[in-house]
């Protein structure tokens, strides 16, 4: 019988062999192809399972931090409750289903400390046996956040503030929002069950307002094709014919001003008294020249660059070389309906672009990163995005804006002691819904610190009819988060 | 008590091999809690007691009733005991909802040292097995069907193969796998010459008589239909294994392996198309990543453990072994592969070629036939279960639930594996005692 027992052995070893040739081939040869697939949670669990350092405002508030748990994950990301919702968007939140988002995101490796800039600066505490984290120090504010939430007072809506020296977010809130920490919940159920609700709302409150939707931006953007002529040259003198309506090329449509009155001037005139008439037929001057003039505000190019999660949408408008065939679509461009269709973060920085002089900087949320010990690791540097306007064009807004708060539409966003410019906008959306109101500004007029723009969708839906204008619903939205900024 | 000089120089290894297994095994344990925090174990005395003085029992007790025997058995099934516990407490520390496997499991090693000492108390001639061969199969095939039983059966994934008593379960074919070897080795032997010469006359050749092979068919039979209605498909391939391979052995008959190999073929492609859960199988195996959350999931899972766990392994405690289902049980290799690595998976292989092959060495050393025989049938019951489940996990075959000899979480196997040690060492000790005589 020896025989057979040995060829039976035999054989079982050939199959142990083969099982050896199998693990090899799965641990060594595919090995990092299975370790790396985007199914393959382990690489996320790593680091989830380590500290990661609080998130803060610039004004010092502590917004989100890592607390040390018995479970597997080891550590629970905590939002501060008061704060929770308030930067949710932004910030965003590390969920171990389903990944993070926000903050949490861009910034993972340098708050979990894996970032070589902090290994580097964090030796000392390694020797120490402290876990090295990342501090991630936000350009927002606490205090312009809270007022943005305040001033909406929960109507659906967004609300952003850019520094316009450094072209940071101050402020960038929208409503209606969420809470964090349902979705960070180690437990599955409640963070499905979360997810699931706040998915299935019609207010998608997941979505964030303020740079991931677009919306048609109404009269502010005569900001845009003012500077657009202004730029061409265009004879300032001209007067343009007081009517109630335009009519428009290759169609029997035409154009009307708001609530059918009548109205006519200068481009001056039609900026401060936001008359349909007057813009429209600047746009049909410019003709492709507005498709041009709409680039150079980064509408209808890429989106702005920036290091927010998820990225910021694209801004549209009509394309380049369509006049001929559409030209009626550039009369609507010109006063910001038909094909324009911008996020409330681009009409920031179209208000910022008056106050800079012309150029468009890139927005930002980290300002810096710094190591346990508060040491500065790294520190954002501000960036211009794009030039929008001459330094000229841009003083000459400025005069426009400052007459629209003083006389115009925009008198509601008036501060004491303060000069604010501003532009009014009421958006037509297309449906039986109310208008949008908009209201952009900065401020002080004469040495900007901060630009704004103010959403309120659907003019703050009910209850809403045609008197709820940009400047009777937002301007005091944007007025309310000035003066909380600039203390007065 | 006086040894034999042979006896004295194999127990001293096994005791010194014993001593390496214990450092081992606490060492591990040490390591996974030391991954949380640079804190002990609590309780790490008591465990270092516990593991070492169960080793102890079994030592002594082989001592004592059968101390020729083979060396390195025992240090081999303790070593991979030992990484199998590690990577159950391993995976208790892991869980999201805490479990006390490794606690259980503790009281299993223990309960199957129990069981390895009486087998050496009371089986001190395997011949009884050979003696009382149709009341070992009668008492085989009763665990067999134990499941099916109205009020005690338990069906646990899909596979109704359990019986629970209390809170107690317990997995009856693991026991009926020891009974049912021992029986076709008895009657294996007893027929060996008329299935190798064969009665009747079918031209040129002569084949066996049905009456000849009538009972051990029947036998063979019965298990695969009672596993086929309990769709346990992992122990109806080790059966058929298993009895194809003692089949040959005693007969060394190539057209008898000819015609298990046909005998399984048909039944594969019967099974395949009769059970759902078969086709499922198969499918999943094939390609997982089609039903990546459903029923490919926790094949897709053991991939990347293994993938993330590379040459070197994540390291005790620093991986995610939780992932995959069933990782104490069925997919404990790949919790293995994951944390250990390529070293850890090829030192698990190694162990258990080392044990099947000193289980083969036994067989062949062995003067009696039914020894012989039987000694090959637990090397080959050892050597194929492992490889059926290893080569599941890895996807080399298709998954079939079965557990990893010793290193899975698990009683019945445990007990059921200890037993068929013992028995090793009975056979082994047996040899020796007739190779050199007792001075």
């Amino acid at each position: 019988m020896n025989i057979g027992i040995r060829r039976v052995g035999a054989a079982i070893m050939v199959l142990f062999i083969g099982l050896v040739a199998q693990l090899t081939y799965l641990q060594v040869v595919h090995s990092s192809k299975l370790a790396d697939d985007p199914h393959n949670t382990r690489q996320f669990l790593k680091v989830i399972r380590q500290p990661r350092g609080p998130i803060v405002t610039a004004d010092g508030t502590v917004l989100a931090q890592s607390v040390p748990t018995d479970d597997e994950f080891r550590y629970q990301r905590v939002y501060t409750p008061a704060t929770a919702s308030l930067f949710s968007q932004v910030v965003g939140y590390q969920s171990i289903q389903f990944g993070s988002v926000g903050v949490e995101a861009s910034e993972s490796s340098e708050l979990a400390g894996l970032d070589p800039r902090l290994a580097v600066h964090g030796i000392r505490q390694i020797i120490a046996g402290q876990p090295v984290t990342g501090t991630v120090v936000l350009t927002m504010s606490n205090k312009a956040q809270a007022a943005a939430a305040a001033a909406l007072n929960g109507r659906r809506g967004s609300v952003v503030v850019l520094d316009v020296h450094t072209g940071g977010i101050v402020a960038m809130y929208s409503n209606p929002t969420f809470d964090p920490k349902p979705l960070a919940s180690h437990n599955v159920k409640e963070a499905q069950l979360a997810l699931a609700l706040l998915t299935a709302s019609t207010d998608q409150p997941l979505l964030a307002r303020a740079w991931r939707e677009i919306y048609p931006p109404g009269s502010t953007f005569k900001t845009v094709t003012a500077a657009t002529a202004l730029d061409y040259g265009v004879d300032l003198t001209k007067k343009f014919p007081n009517l109630k309506e335009l009519a428009l090329p290759l169609t029997t449509n035409t154009l009307e001003n708001f609530g059918g009155e009548h109205c006519g001037g200068s481009l001056e005139d039609g900026y401060v008294l936001s008359c349909n008439t007057i813009y429209g037929q600047v746009g049909l001057d410019l003709g492709d020249r507005l498709a041009t003039g709409i680039e150079q505000f980064g509408v209808n190019t890429k989106a702005p660059p920036s290091d927010l999660n998820p990225s910021v949408v694209r801004s549209i408008g009509p394309d380049q070389g369509t006049f001929r065939v559409d030209a009626p679509l550039f009369a609507q461009a010109a006063i910001g309906q038909g094909p324009v269709a911008v996020t409330p973060l681009e009409m920031a920085l179209v208000a910022e672009s008056v106050a800079t002089g012309g150029v468009m900087l890139r927005p930002y949320v980290v300002d810096r990163i710094e190591d346990p010990t508060g040491r500065v690791v790294l520190q954002t540097a501000p960036k211009v995005w794009r030039r929008a306007m001459t330094p000229a064009t841009a003083a000459t807004l400025t005069q426009y804006m400052i007459q629209v708060v003083q006389r115009g539409t925009g008198t509601a966003a008036q501060i004491p002691g303060v000069q604010v410019a501003g532009k009014t906008g009421t958006a037509e959306t297309g449906t039986n819904a109310p208008p949008h109101a908009w209201f952009i500004a900065f401020a002080p007029a004469e040495n900007p610190q901060y630009a704004v723009a103010v959403l309120v969708e659907n003019g703050g839906t009910s209850g809403a009819d045609a008197e709820a204008t940009g400047g009777r619903v937002a301007a005091p939205v944007a007025a309310q988060v000035l003066r909380a900024l600039l203390g007065t | 008590m006086a040894l034999a000089p042979i006896a004295r120089q194999r127990r001293s290894a096994e005791l010194s091999l014993g001593l390496l297994v214990v450092i081992i095994a606490v060492g591990g344990y040490i390591l996974v809690a030391l991954a949380n925090g640079p804190a002990l174990p609590p309780g790490l005395s008591a465990l270092l007691a516990w593991v070492f003085g169960l080793y102890l029992v079994a030592h002594l007790a082989i001592r004592r009733f059968t101390p020729n025997a083979d060396a390195t058995l025992l240090p081999l099934a303790a070593l991979l005991n030992g990484i199998g516990f590690v990577t159950i407490a391993r995976l208790d520390q892991a869980a999201t909802r805490p479990t006390h496997l490794a606690r259980v499991q503790s009281l299993w090693v223990a309960i199957g040292i129990g069981v390895f000492v009486l087998t050496l108390a009371f089986v001190r001639d395997v011949r009884v097995f050979e003696r009382y061969r149709y009341t070992v199969a009668a008492i085989g095939l009763g665990a067999l069907l134990l499941p099916l039983a109205p009020s005690i059966g338990r069906t646990i994934n899909g596979g109704r193969l359990w019986v629970a008593i209390g809170s107690l379960t317990f997995e009856p074919s693991e026991i009926a796998k020891v009974l049912l070897v021992a029986f076709f080795a008895a009657y294996l032997v007893d027929k060996r010459e008329l299935l190798t010469q064969g009665r009747v006359r079918v031209g040129r050749h002569y084949l066996p008589s049905p009456r000849d092979l009538g009972p051990l068919l029947l036998a063979w039979g019965i298990a695969l239909m009672v596993l086929g209605y309990e769709q346990d498909v992992g122990t109806s391939l080790l059966f058929f294994g298993v009895f194809a391979a003692m089949l040959y052995i005693a007969t060394r008959r190539g057209w008898y392996l000819v015609g298990t190999f046909v005998l399984l073929a048909i039944g594969s492609v019967f099974a395949y198309h009769a059970f759902g859960h078969v086709q499922v199988r198969v499918e999943t195996w094939l390609n997982p990543w089609k039903t990546r959350q459903g029923t490919g999931y926790q094949i897709i899972q053991a991939q990347y453990a293994f993938g993330s766990g590379g040459i070197g392994g994540t390291g005790l405690g620093l991986g995610s072994p939780n992932l995959v289902p069933n990782a104490a049980t069925d997919f404990v290799m790949a919790a293995i592969g994951e944390e250990l690595g390529l070293v850890g998976t090829i030192g698990i292989i190694a162990a258990f070629m080392l044990l099947v092959g000193s289980a083969f060495r036994i067989a062949a050393d062995a003067t009696r036939p039914f020894a012989k025989l039987f000694a090959a049938g637990i090397a080959t019951i050892l050597g194929f279960q492992t490889f059926l489940i290893v080569g599941g996990v890895t996807r080399v075959i298709p998954l079939t639930g079965i557990t990893l000899p010793f290193v899975s979480y698990g009683g019945s196997s445990l007990v059921a594996n200890f037993a068929l040690l013992a028995i090793l060492l009975r056979i082994s000790d047996d040899t020796a005692r007739v190779a050199a005589p007792a001075q």
